[in-house]
């Protein structure tokens, strides 16, 4: 375990200094989480200019949720999108080969390269966000509730990196997957979505359990915003599809990386 | 002779994009989830309320949304901006102006080729959509509406394209311009009316959608269908969106003869 730790230091201290050299990028990349963030507000701000509430949510509710949502998959994004997001170029060039060659488990050394440092810049903004949306809630969560938010990302973050993942290993099959990356956003578009809007279907049973987007933001956000409810019952839906997927999509990378026959070699 | 080497260039673009049909297969459903997330989504918003928001009722919305999202598998190029810039990063553009071909006549063709097989792989599942939510459905009730609505489409896509290939020419001077691509898919996502239509913004940006481009991607070619700008208002954004596409054209001509100014042929 410790050899791992200190193989993935060395990978964000190579990350860190690849991304010092390219400074006008990684300035224009925090512009760019920037202006997505504030066109979901204006968005929020024409609807709530209409209504009070969608499905019992309030405004500054929304906006804690879009926050989450960008704190989950900006910690994703830092830690492991460049890297999932290459590797159907890997399995396309075969270069994949130098990777299963490598002395550590494969699907650790292909998740670990890069490290993405302007993306903690969006965390931050992140939270600033959530903090000022609390303070318009009139909410202080205790330590405890903190804590369980807290655990709650880590599992989004979690169900973040199996969704690319098993996106990016379909690429054993197809060839040019660059439009599964695309798939990874579109289907992140729900988890910006309150929870409660989605009524009682198959299409809420799957995004629930088995590709759990919809909960993936709303379990902290609601764990964090509402803390007059129980957050127990949201928090073990969110750990059950969690292992379901961090599990499915291993087995679906073992099953793959069973049949890689590598490229041009 | 000159048309038949165009031809040649569809026929590749097709066998080449043909290739990657369980791309598109897996594309369309994963593009269709938000969908549906946005129908329920506005479901709740006019659950709430009233049944009218800006002038859109909860049928109108979804019918809106349909449009868009049909328009957007017919005419918005997908990967066409990233090849482009990657064949002038490597260098590979070299081997094309060999050819008794322009680049920007090649590029076309090949555009027009992926779109005409992306529609047709996901025809099905829209197709199926749209029968789930027929009850929601209008058929222009003008004839001349279908014209229109053929003209400010096929504008919108040539205008997509444009930007897009204008936006690739920069490769020529950057080495990286995911960047400056990711800034003006963001621009695109709300201001093209992706995310809502444009019409429900407050009053005061109303000036500013009318001549953004970006209305004339998605939103605007959308209205038309619904028969929700008509007379001189339609007359006016037809002529916009044509200011829009001549701009885009030239942009991507200028660009083009710059950057191949500059050109070096990386590794070749």
């Amino acid at each position: 375990m410790s050899r791992y730790l200190e193989i993935y230091w060395m990978m964000i201290r190579n990350s860190l200094i690849r991304e010092m050299s390219f400074k006008a990028n990684f300035l224009l990349w925090i512009v760019v989480e920037f202006l997505w963030f504030v066109g979901q507000v204006v968005f929020l701000e024409v609807i709530y200019g209409q209504v009070n509430n969608v499905a019992g949510w309030s405004k500054w509710e929304c906006v804690l949720l879009i926050g989450t949502h960008q704190i989950t998959s900006q910690i994703f994004q830092a830690f492991f999108y460049v890297n999932l997001a290459e590797l159907p170029e890997l399995v396309r060039t075969g270069r994949l080969d130098l990777m299963l060659l490598l002395p550590v488990d494969a699907q650790f050394a292909v998740s670990t390269r890069k490290f993405g440092m302007d993306n903690i810049i969006n965390v931050l903004v992140g939270v600033a966000v959530v903090v000022f949306c609390l303070a318009q809630l009139h909410v202080v969560p205790t330590a405890m509730h903190v804590f369980l938010y807290l655990v709650a990302i880590g599992f989004g973050v979690a169900i973040h990196y199996a969704v690319l993942f098993g996106l990016a290993t379909a690429s054993f099959w197809i060839v040019r997957a660059q439009g599964l990356i695309y798939g990874y956003f579109n289907i992140f578009n729900i988890a910006r979505i309150p929870e409660s809007v989605f009524p009682y279907s198959l299409f809420k049973i799957i995004f629930t359990y088995f590709l759990p987007v919809i909960i993936v933001a709303n379990v902290p956000a609601i764990t964090l915003a509402r803390s007059f409810q129980s957050p127990w019952a949201g928090l073990a839906q969110l750990a059950i599809g969690t292992v379901f997927i961090v599990a499915a999509t291993r087995v679906f990378w073992r099953f793959a990386l069973r049949r890689y026959s590598s490229a041009s070699s | 002779m000159t048309l038949a080497k165009y031809i040649k260039v569809f026929d590749i673009g097709l066998q080449n994009t043909f290739v990657y049909r369980w791309n598109f297969l897996l594309l369309s459903i994963f593009g269709s989830a938000p969908l549906v997330g946005a129908i329920f989504f506005w479901q709740a918003i006019f659950r709430s309320k009233v049944s009218v928001i800006n002038g859109y009722y909860y049928s109108s919305m979804i019918f809106y949304f349909m449009i868009t999202v049909f328009l957007e598998n017919l005419i918005t190029p997908t990967e066409d901006e990233w090849q482009i810039a990657g064949e002038i990063r490597d260098g590979r553009i070299s081997s094309y102006l060999t050819k008794p071909m322009s680049y920007l006549g090649y590029r076309i063709v090949l555009f027009l080729s992926y779109r005409l097989l992306y529609i047709a792989v996901v025809l099905i599942p829209i197709i199926v959509l749209a029968w789930l939510l027929r009850d929601h459905l209008r058929m222009p009730e003008h004839a001349i509406t279908w014209l229109a609505f053929a003209a400010s489409t096929a504008m919108a896509a040539f205008l997509q394209f444009f930007i897009a290939y204008a936006l690739a020419m920069i490769a020529f001077w950057v080495l990286e311009i995911s960047t400056i691509i990711f800034i003006l898919y963001s621009f695109e996502f709300f201001l093209s009316g992706h995310v809502f239509p444009l019409d429900i913004m407050p009053a005061w940006l109303q000036g500013f959608i009318r001549w953004s481009p970006f209305t004339y991607e998605l939103f605007f070619p959308a209205q038309v269908f619904m028969e929700r700008v008509q007379g001189a208002a339609l007359v006016q954004g037809l002529l916009i969106e044509a200011g829009w596409l001549l701009l885009a054209w030239l942009a991507a001509r200028i660009l083009w003869s710059r950057g191949l100014k500059k050109y070096q042929a990386v590794g070749g």
